[in-house]
């Protein structure tokens, strides 16, 4: 079984319109939505949800005020600036490391459970799906990704899929690394403006850090030429395959906004053709 | 004061936002938060005067003193250590510097040291200052780093920060202490959904907020329908152009080539006053 991610480094690409075509596309495989703080797949693929789950990311300390001398050793040691001035547990700010429970004289702060989101295991007409919600503001965004890459896999073993499709989030940090390590293909689409380009190195960086074979797409080219050729040159020096040129076209917009991936919505437009082809590509690098 | 430029979706123009609100009112500081993917720079062109390493601090285990008796393992909810028989292992990129080993480790044998994590740049652009981050690849942490900016913080001046997109810790980090937080969104489906998300954050978190639509005329209507049934005011659109989508992809910020949206964005930013009074 293969997995590929679709990451970007820079947000607002086009990963999810480029995701939802290959879900169609794709003959058997999962479809794993990792972008788990900003989820946006479901919203093309239609998911009806068969199985949730709580994410218990991380603890929450909690101050039993009968007991609390108000010594301040706890905000003292505390690291991450969470134990306000009148003792309360500011919950954005904790990390549930539990510094705060050894340190405290009186015994008086205990470490909780919190449910940080959901992971859901779900069917959509184009093959089963995992996807989660991060609650807004949590923290531990790729342990969730983890795990909603463990329950892709776990389907991809119960269904013989041979492919995991994973739409990844922007950034480089930690959701983003869950996404990528151990896959056998990252393919980072970019667009052709100067922070396209720089974000595009550096989530190219990314994937050679973590041994991840790199494959590039360019969506809206034509919106600057220039630079799509400069990006075809440094993939080249690279030695980076350019899987594909998808044009700006607003039917893209249009399929959103009828919640239908571009594939399914207008197949025989210049966008549905190009996905069409960076999909072949990405099968012959997989070996499928 | 200090406003926030946030957004749930990425790509939907925070940078474009901070950029030109930065160059329209002059003699601000601009701090790019966006670790991860800083991109204010590239439409700025600073000069840069300081460079300054971030460091964490990540734990080292003195073996001669470790008696292996795992306390430290136990301990740790990031799963940073292990512990075995003859072995005590630290894995540094899941460590998140809370102490707690240094002090539960009865024999004393661990120490803490610097591991650097990113680098902060403070430049001049204009008569405006710049700071931002950079996260080093395969980091997987920002927010040391984002705090570390933001140490930069000149309460004199006008302070833009410009968030990482989403609604997650590294956002949290960014928006946490502004007066005002506008929120870029685009009028698509997945610009209203991950508005909404957005939202609910600077709710919980009392942070007042008001939104840009960037790329007026693309897509269907509902994020205006979602602003005036939850009374979010909408302070300024910028349509969907050829040529600012142009400029913007060479790195040029629009307001240098339109100079007429200088105004339109101090009329923003006389908006964001007027909100706060309130």
């Amino acid at each position: 079984m293969k997995q590929v991610t679709v990451l970007s480094g820079k947000g607002g690409t086009g990963k999810t319109t480029i995701t939802a075509s290959f879900a169609v596309l794709a003959k058997n495989a999962i479809i794993a939505d990792c972008d788990v703080d900003a989820p946006d797949l479901h919203m093309l693929l239609h998911p009806q949800i068969m199985e949730t789950n709580e994410f218990k990311g991380s603890k929450l300390a909690m101050i039993d005020e009968a007991k609390c001398t108000k010594c301040g050793l706890c905000r003292e040691k505390c690291r991450f600036s969470a134990i306000t001035e009148n003792f309360q547990v500011d919950p954005l700010a904790c990390e549930g490391c539990g510094v705060c429970t050894i340190v405290c004289p009186a015994s008086a702060v205990t470490l909780t459970e919190r449910i940080s989101g959901h992971a859901y295991i779900s069917k959509t007409k184009y093959g089963l799906m995992a996807h989660a919600m991060l609650s807004p503001g949590e923290s531990n965004s790729g342990k969730l990704v983890t795990l909603v890459r463990q329950n892709a896999k776990i389907l991809a073993e119960k269904e013989n899929a041979d492919l995991i499709i994973i739409d990844g989030s922007p950034g480089i940090g930690c959701p983003v690394i869950a996404s990528v390590t151990g896959v056998d293909v990252g393919l980072a689409v970019t667009e052709p403006t100067m922070s396209g380009i720089h974000d595009l190195e550096r989530a190219l960086q990314l994937l050679k850090h973590f041994n991840v074979p790199p494959i590039v797409c360019i969506n809206m080219y034509d919106i600057n030429r220039d630079n799509t050729e400069e990006i075809i040159r440094f993939c080249e020096k690279s030695g980076v395959q350019v899987a594909g040129k998808i044009p700006f076209n607003p039917i893209v917009t249009e399929a959103m906004v009828e919640g239908k991936p571009v594939q399914e919505y207008a197949l025989r437009s210049d966008v549905a053709q190009e996905i069409g082809a960076v999909w072949k590509s990405i099968l012959s690098v997989l070996g499928i | 004061m200090i406003i926030s430029i946030a957004s749930g979706k990425g790509g939907t123009g925070k940078t474009t936002v901070a950029v030109n609100l930065a160059l329209s009112l002059g003699d601000v500081q601009l701090l790019d938060c966006d670790v991860e993917e800083p991109n204010a720079h590239l439409l700025l062109e600073p000069k840069i005067n300081e460079e300054k390493p971030v460091y964490v601090s990540i734990p080292r285990i003195n073996e001669e003193l470790c008696n292996y008796c795992g306390k430290c393992a136990e301990f740790c909810k990031y799963n940073a250590l292990f512990v075995s028989a003859q072995k005590a292992l630290v894995f540094a990129e899941l460590c998140h510097s809370c102490g707690g080993c240094t002090i539960v480790c009865p024999a004393h044998a661990i120490i803490e040291e610097k591991h650097q994590i990113g680098t902060i740049k403070i430049g001049v652009a204009g008569n405006s200052e710049l700071v931002y981050g950079e996260l080093e690849i395969g980091e997987p942490m920002p927010v040391p780093v984002i705090r570390e900016v933001k140490q930069q913080i000149d309460k004199s001046k006008n302070v833009i920060l410009d968030s990482p997109p989403g609604t997650s810790c590294p956002v949290i980090e960014t928006v946490r202490g502004s007066d005002f937080c506008l929120l870029v969104t685009e009028p698509t489906p997945f610009g209203l959904h991950d508005l909404r998300i957005a939202v609910q954050v600077l709710e919980d978190m009392r942070i007042p907020f008001g939104v840009v639509i960037n790329r007026a005329g693309v897509g269907d209507r509902k994020v205006y329908e979602y602003c005036r049934e939850k009374h979010v005011p909408i302070l300024l659109e910028i349509p969907f152009q050829r040529r600012i989508a142009e400029l913007y992809s060479r790195g040029i910020p629009f307001t240098l080539e339109m100079p007429e949206w200088k105004d339109r964005f101090q009329t923003l930013f006389d908006e964001i006053e007027r909100h706060n009074a309130k």
